[in-house]
């Protein structure tokens, strides 16, 4: 009995790395064919930007049809990741490299380039039914860390506040740490949601919760939530996210959004990245919900 | 001679086919631990053993997995003790109430129940369920580990409703018309002889149930609000370690005490069901289930 199972684990062995070596095989083979002249090529990256990738890619592969553009999500760091490790020609992302990736970079012997091709605001939603309409950057952070716990706090009905937020994976989750936590943990109760629509859903049916998403998602749901206009400190005047206030930068919770290359663009990778940048480009950047670089 | 050559050949080969899926699960067990261990070094067993889950901090990270743990076990236990009446009470009636026409109607569709796609329940949870419950209970929100459980208890039923109709219908009919010969009526024979004599492979079934449960991930994530908190109360967020994973895996930068950490979470969680996998066989082996 025992022999024969240890035999077995032999031949198992044996059949497994036959089919490694085949896989491995196949694989080079692909290596080969994508050395030569390219047309098509690889985005992936931040998932805020999956949905504008995706129309730049349409509307390139429109004016160009012998160019392919192969457009994939998965958040920034797994954009980032691909690029260092040569499975994708740009990476999306919608925060800058951490030190840690470019330490890792230049160990590969890379020299990431890096492109801001639009802007995102992050607009804070609630529900149309909550009676509070705007807050200051200082309030955010006390709910977001959980300070504040009820809505009675910042001036509204004496509910408790139910705080969403995106996962730890998300590109968002940081930038809304950094910039309106300044820095500090989340609180413990916040609710975890996978994505973006989760959270709109959520906010939309929850009359007393609170969470963030970009611009673009918030503009996009109409009536199903709110978003909150923004102050600065106290005095300052309360500004609701719009193209507008992001672009003139009197709305304070923006950011810039980027593609990375490996290295200085060429090719096909150089002629799409100058179609995101150009007039047509940025047009697409408009409608997506998003706001043009300049 | 040449056929005997051959004969041989062909039956080691298909051993080998056969042995791959112990060659896998040693594999996977050496891998994990491979990634898992250094997190073992340092920064250390204890840090894992804290209760807060904060991977990603300007301020200090903390991998503790306990709500992690408290969160799976919540939603399991909750999740069996809703799918066990629905899984028992449908088996009992299947094999033993049921005409040859119902079995025909129910059986498939205990089977379909089985075989939909997790995230398309995750999604009838979202939007569904999770209002449902807002409503019923009068919370503020319906993600909660009670909605996570209902889902969950959904897969488990199909797995204990047809595990134990085995079980029930293995049991012998001598045992049967002895107690019906003995004045007891068609009901008190089922609850008192029947049942108690397959309750062996009613565990069993209850077991491979939850096995399933504590191992499901997109459906879970999706509901239970993944706040990683220590909490008993069902209306309550909590994060389970298979979403802890599902959700964190693909960003953690490689190599680090993160990543590790997620490592660490994905070998409790196979040893769970393995150990959960084991016993259930036992039980079954025990008594001639299989």
């Amino acid at each position: 009995m025992a022999r024969t199972i240890v035999k077995g684990l032999w031949v198992a062995i044996v059949l497994g790395i036959a089919l490694l070596m085949l896989a491995n095989g196949c694989s080079k083979g692909q290596d080969a064919a994508s050395t030569a002249e390219k047309k098509y090529i690889t985005i992936k990256g931040s998932d805020t930007m999956v949905h504008l990738v995706s129309s730049w890619a349409e509307a390139f592969m429109q004016a160009h049809p012998q160019r392919e553009v192969s457009v994939t999500g998965g958040g920034s760091g797994t954009g980032i990741a691909a690029l260092l490790n040569g499975t994708t020609d740009i990476c999306a992302a919608s925060r800058q490299m951490e030190q840690q990736e470019k330490a890792l970079a230049e160990q590969k012997g890379l020299q990431p380039q890096e492109i801001i091709v639009g802007r995102d605001g992050i607009a804070v939603i609630v529900n149309p039914a909550n009676p509070i309409s705007e807050a200051t950057l200082d309030q955010l952070a006390k709910v977001f860390t959980g300070g504040y716990t009820r809505w009675s706090q910042l001036g509204g009905s004496d509910e408790e506040i139910i705080v969403l937020s995106r996962e730890s994976s998300s590109g968002t989750y940081v930038f809304f740490q950094e910039h309106v936590l300044k820095k500090q943990d989340y609180t413990v109760t916040a609710r975890l949601l996978p994505a973006t629509s989760a959270i709109i859903q959520a906010v939309a049916n929850d009359k007393w919760s609170i969470g963030y998403v970009g611009l673009g998602y918030a503009l996009g749901a109409g009536d199903k939530v709110k978003m909150l206009a923004i102050k600065v400190d106290e005095a300052a005047k309360a500004i609701l996210p719009s193209l507008e206030t992001v672009k003139s930068g009197e709305y304070s919770i923006a950011r810039p959004l980027y593609f990375y290359s490996a290295g200085e663009p060429q090719g096909t990778v150089k002629e799409f990245i100058d179609f995101c940048l150009g007039p047509e480009g940025q047009k697409i950047v408009l409608q997506a919900g998003y706001v043009p670089i300049d | 001679m040449k056929h005997r050559w051959q004969d041989r050949a062909i039956r080691t080969l298909l051993l080998g086919a056969a042995s791959m899926s112990i060659l896998i699960v040693l594999l996977i067990f050496f891998f994990l631990g491979k990634e898992a261990a250094p997190f073992l070094i340092k920064p250390g067993l204890s840090h894992l053993l804290g209760d807060r889950w904060i991977p990603v901090s300007f301020q200090k990270e903390s991998f503790g997995i306990l709500p992690l743990l408290t969160g799976s076990l919540l939603v399991t236990a909750l999740a069996t003790l809703i799918a066990i009446p629905f899984g028992i009470c449908g088996a009992v009636y299947i094999s033993e109430l049921a005409n040859q026409k119902e079995k025909e109607i129910l059986k498939p569709f205990i089977e379909l129940l089985a075989g939909i796609p997790s995230v398309v329940l995750g999604f009838f949870g979202l939007v569904v369920l999770a209002p449902l419950v807002k409503e019923v209970f009068a919370l503020h929100t319906g993600l909660t580990a009670l909605t996570g459980a209902l889902l969950l208890a959904l897969m488990a039923i199909p797995t204990i409703m047809s595990i134990s109709e085995d079980a029930i219908r293995s049991v012998p009919t001598s045992y049967k018309q002895a107690s019906l010969a003995l004045g007891a009526s068609k009901l008190q024979t089922i609850w008192k002889v029947t049942v108690p004599a397959a309750l062996s492979g009613i565990t069993a079934a209850v077991m491979l149930g939850m096995g399933r449960v504590i191992g499901e991930t997109m459906a879970v994530m999706m509901v239970t609000g993944n706040a990683a908190i220590i909490t008993a109360d069902p209306f309550n967020s909590v994060r389970t370690m298979t979403a802890t994973i599902a959700a964190e895996m693909g960003e953690v930068p490689f190599g680090s005490e993160h990543y590790r950490a997620l490592f660490c979470i994905g070998i409790v969680l196979l040893l769970a069901t393995f150990a959960l996998n084991l016993v259930a066989q036992r039980v079954l082996k025990k008594y001639h289930m299989i």
